[in-house]
C-alpha cells in the first residue's frame, strides 16, 4: 500500500513538472519576432464549409497584413485548430492553443456553442477572443475579453419576424428548433417573440436533434397545424434534409431560417427541395461596396474562384479587427489590446461599419437571401 | 385522422429499416451468444458503397432505373457481406474461446476503429455528402395523405426480405445448420456441421442486410457521413432486444413497434425533443417485466 502511494506521488510530481513547462513564459507568444494568434474551426464534420469559409477568410487577411508589413513590426503567425464539429472539442483545442502554442488572442467559431466552450477558457487566461460569426448573446455575455464582429439573434429573429409578418404577410407560422444548440434555440425563442409582437400566431413548434436523419414525425404534425410558413433555425446538413421530407409529405410552403443555412452543401443535399426558401444572414458578395468588392476579387484570386460567403467575409474582418486593435493598443498585451477592442469604432469592415458596443457585440444590417435556381439571390437589407 | 393515417406510414418505413437492421444483430447473436457492435457501421458502408458506385452504374444503366438501382443495391450488399465475414474472420474468430465479454469489448473497438478511420479526411471525410437519387420519385397525394414512392419500396423490399431470411433459416440445409449451431456449437460440430462456414454465411447474411437498410436509410435522408448508422444502429438494437433478442420474427415486430412509437412520439409537440429516450426507455420497461422480448422464450442460464 505504502509503495503505491509512493509511486502515485511520483507519477504527480513528473505531472506537475510537465504541466508547469507547458506553461508558456513570462511574455507569451510576444517573444520572438512573430505575433502568435490563435484560430479554431469546424474545418471537419457536420458544420464543416462554415469552419472552412471562416478560415479561408482569416487567412487571407492574415496574409495581407502580414505582406504590409505586419502589426506593430511584427508578422502575425496563425496557428489553426479543427474541432471537427464536435461538443467538446473546441474546450480541448482552445487550451492547447492558448497553453502549448502561447497564443496572445483567439479567433474563432461560428456556431454559438462551440464559441461557448471555448469563451470562459479565454477570458480566464485573459486571452481575447473575437468570435466572427456566433450570433446568441450568451457568447459575449461570459466576460470582458469576449467580442464578436457579428449582429446577435434578438436582431437576427426580429428580422426574420419581421420578414415572416410583412413580407410573406404569414399569419400563422410553425417553428421547428433543434434543441442540440445553442444558436437554434436563441433564434427560435426572438423569433417567438417578434412575430407575436407583429400578431402572428406561432401554429405549432416542435423540436428535433441536430445530426437526425428523419424529420417525418415532426413535419408532418406541423403539416397538420396548417402554417402559413416554417421557421427552421437550423443548420444547412440539418435543413437540407428537412426541407426534402417536407416536399415528400407535401408541406408546401415556405421554409425560412437564420445565417445557419448559408452554405453551397445546402443546395448540393437539398437540391429542388429548398428552391424559394429564404434565409437572413450578415453579407452579400452582390452588396457592392469598393470595399467588399475588393476582398470579394482577392478571395477569388487566393482560392481558386471561390465567392466568399459571410462566413468568409466574417472571417477576414475578425481578423482585421485585432490587428487594429493591436495597432492602436501598441501592445499585444492581453487587456490592453482588450481595451483597444472594445474602443472599435466606425471600422471600415468587408461586412460594414463595424463599431463595438457596450456588450462587445457588433451592430450591423441583416441581408434577407432568397434561394433561386441553386443560388443565393439578395432580396433586401434591414438596418438595425 | 389523416394526422394518424401518415404518422403510420412515416413510422412503418421507418420501422421496416430498423428491422432489416435489427435482424443482423439477432442473427449474430442467435449463433455467437454475443452483439456485433460494429454492425451499425457496416451499415454505413453500404450507404457509402451505393454513393461510390452509382455514377459507375450510371454508365451502364439509364441513370435512375430500377435495373440499375438493383444493381447498385446487390453489389452493396455483396460488398458489405464481404466485410462482414472479414471482421469476424479478423476480429472474432481469434477470440471465439475466449469469454463473451472479449467479444462484445472486441466489438465495441471494432466500431469506433470503423467510424474513427472513415472519418479521416483521407478516407471519407466527416463532412456531409449529397447521396445521389437512385430512382426516380414520386409522391402520391390521397387527399391529405401523402406516400413517398422510396416509402412503398422501402416496405415491400423489406416484407420480402424477411420472408426470405424465414425461408432460408426454416427450409434450407445452411438454415437447419445456422440453427443446430445456435442449439449447440460442439454438437453441430460433431454432426459434421462446419462451425467456421456457418458462422461465416451468418455474419455475411446479417450484413447484407445492414447494407440494404442503410441504402434505404440514406434514401429517406440523403445526406450521408461516417456516423450515420450509429443512431439507426442502436435504435435498431433495442428493436432486437425488445422482440426477443435471438428470435427472427421478433427483431422484425421490434423494429416496426420501436419505429412507430418513435414517429408518434415525435409528431406531439413538447414531447418530440424525447423521441430518441422513447426506444430506451421502452428497452428498459421490456427488460424490467419481460427481459426475453415480446416474441422470445425464457431461457434458464447453465453454470
Amino acid at each position: 500500500m505504502k509503495n503505491w502511494r509512493g509511486h502515485f506521488l511520483a507519477a504527480l510530481a513528473i505531472g506537475l513538472f510537465l504541466t508547469g513547462c507547458n506553461k508558456p513564459s513570462s511574455a507569451p507568444g510576444a517573444g520572438g519576432d512573430t505575433i502568435k494568434v490563435g484560430e479554431f474551426a469546424s474545418l471537419t464534420g457536420k458544420e464543416a464549409t462554415f469552419g472552412i469559409s471562416s478560415h479561408e477568410g482569416t487567412l487571407l487577411a492574415v496574409e495581407q497584413i502580414n505582406a504590409a508589413g505586419g502589426v506593430l513590426g511584427k508578422k502575425i503567425d496563425l496557428h489553426t485548430e479543427d474541432d471537427l464539429s464536435k461538443a467538446g472539442e473546441p474546450a480541448t483545442v482552445v487550451n492547447k492553443l492558448i497553453s502549448r502554442d502561447g497564443v496572445v488572442a483567439m479567433l474563432g467559431e461560428v456556431a454559438s456553442s462551440r464559441s461557448l466552450e471555448a469563451a470562459p477558457i479565454c477570458q480566464q487566461n485573459q486571452i481575447p477572443m473575437i468570435s466572427p460569426s456566433s450570433t446568441n448573446p450568451k457568447v459575449t455575455e461570459t466576460g470582458d475579453y469576449i467580442f464578436r464582429v457579428c449582429f446577435i439573434d434578438p436582431f437576427q429573429g426580429t428580422v426574420m419576424a419581421n420578414f415572416a409578418a410583412k413580407t410573406l404577410k404569414a399569419k400563422k407560422v410553425a417553428v421547428f428548433t433543434d434543441v442540440k444548440s445553442d444558436y437554434s434555440k436563441g433564434l427560435a425563442k426572438y423569433f417567438k417573440g417578434g412575430f407575436m409582437a407583429n400578431g402572428g400566431e406561432i401554429a405549432a413548434e416542435l423540436d428535433f436533434n441536430g445530426g437526425d436523419k428523419d424529420f417525418k414525425a415532426q413535419l408532418t404534425a406541423i403539416k397538420a397545424a396548417n402554417p402559413a410558413a416554417v421557421f427552421v433555425p437550423g443548420y444547412y446538413t440539418d435543413v437540407a434534409l428537412i426541407c426534402i421530407q417536407a416536399k415528400e409529405l407535401g408541406l408546401n410552403v415556405p421554409l425560412f431560417g437564420g445565417d445557419g443555412w448559408e452554405s453551397d452543401e445546402l443546395v448540393k443535399i437539398g437540391q429542388d427541395a429548398v428552391e424559394g426558401n429564404y434565409f437572413s444572414t450578415h453579407y452579400a458578395p452582390d452588396l457592392a461596396t469598393d470595399r467588399s468588392r475588393n476582398f470579394v476579387a482577392d478571395y477569388q484570386k487566393r482560392f481558386n474562384g471561390k465567392t466568399p460567403d459571410a462566413m468568409a467575409a466574417l472571417g477576414y474582418d475578425s481578423a482585421m479587427i485585432l490587428a487594429d486593435a493591436m495597432k492602436r493598443a501598441g501592445s499585444t498585451d492581453g487587456p490592453k489590446v482588450r481595451d483597444a477592442l472594445a474602443a472599435t469604432k466606425d471600422f471600415d469592415g468587408v461586412t460594414g461599419k463595424t463599431t463595438i458596443n457596450e456588450k462587445r457585440d457588433a451592430t450591423k444590417p441583416a441581408v434577407i437571401m432568397q434561394v433561386k435556381d441553386g443560388k443565393f439571390h439578395y432580396l433586401e437589407t434591414v438596418n438595425p | 385522422m389523416d394526422w394518424f393515417l401518415q404518422q403510420l406510414i412515416n413510422g412503418l418505413a421507418l420501422g421496416a429499416i430498423y428491422a432489416l437492421i435489427a435482424l443482423g444483430y439477432t442473427m449474430v447473436y442467435g449463433v455467437l451468444r454475443f452483439i456485433n457492435f460494429a454492425h451499425c457501421d457496416v451499415l454505413m458502408l453500404g450507404a457509402f458503397a451505393a454513393y461510390f458506385l452509382a455514377p459507375a452504374v450510371a454508365h451502364l444503366f439509364a441513370p435512375q432505373s430500377y435495373l440499375g438501382a438493383i444493381v447498385i443495391v446487390v453489389l452493396a450488399a455483396a460488398i458489405c457481406a464481404v466485410i462482414g465475414i472479414l471482421i469476424e474472420r479478423l476480429a472474432y474468430r481469434p477470440l471465439r474461446d475466449r469469454p463473451k465479454l472479449t467479444s462484445l469489448i472486441t466489438a465495441i473497438g471494432v466500431s469506433l476503429f470503423i467510424e474513427y478511420t472513415c472519418q479521416l479526411q483521407a478516407v471519407f471525410g466527416a463532412q456531409t455528402r449529397p447521396f445521389p437519387k437512385l430512382l426516380p420519385q414520386q409522391d402520391f397525394q390521397f387527399g391529405g395523405l401523402s406516400v413517398s414512392s422510396n416509402d412503398v419500396i422501402v416496405l415491400v423490399v423489406t416484407a420480402l426480405l424477411l420472408a426470405a431470411m424465414r425461408f432460408i433459416v426454416m427450409q434450407t440445409k445452411t438454415g437447419t445448420a445456422m440453427r443446430a449451431v445456435s442449439f449447440n456449437e460442439n454438437a453441430a460440430a460433431l454432426m459434421g456441421i462446419n462451425v467456421n462456414r456457418i458462422i461465416s454465411f451468418t455474419f455475411g447474411l446479417g450484413s447484407a442486410l445492414a447494407g440494404v437498410a442503410g441504402i434505404f436509410y440514406a434514401m429517406r435522408a440523403p445526406g450521408i457521413e461516417p456516423l450515420m448508422g450509429v443512431q439507426p444502429g442502436l435504435h435498431a438494437f433495442v428493436a432486437a432486444v425488445v422482440g426477443g433478442i435471438g428470435n427472427l420474427p421478433g427483431a422484425a415486430l421490434g423494429g416496426l413497434v420501436i419505429g412507430l412509437l418513435e414517429t408518434f412520439a415525435g409528431g406531439i409537440p413538447g414531447l418530440s425533443n424525447y423521441r430518441d429516450g422513447i426506444a430506451f426507455a421502452i428497452l428498459i420497461l421490456i427488460l424490467l417485466f419481460k427481459p426475453a422480448g415480446l416474441l422470445g422464450k425464457a431461457t434458464v442460464e447453465k453454470v
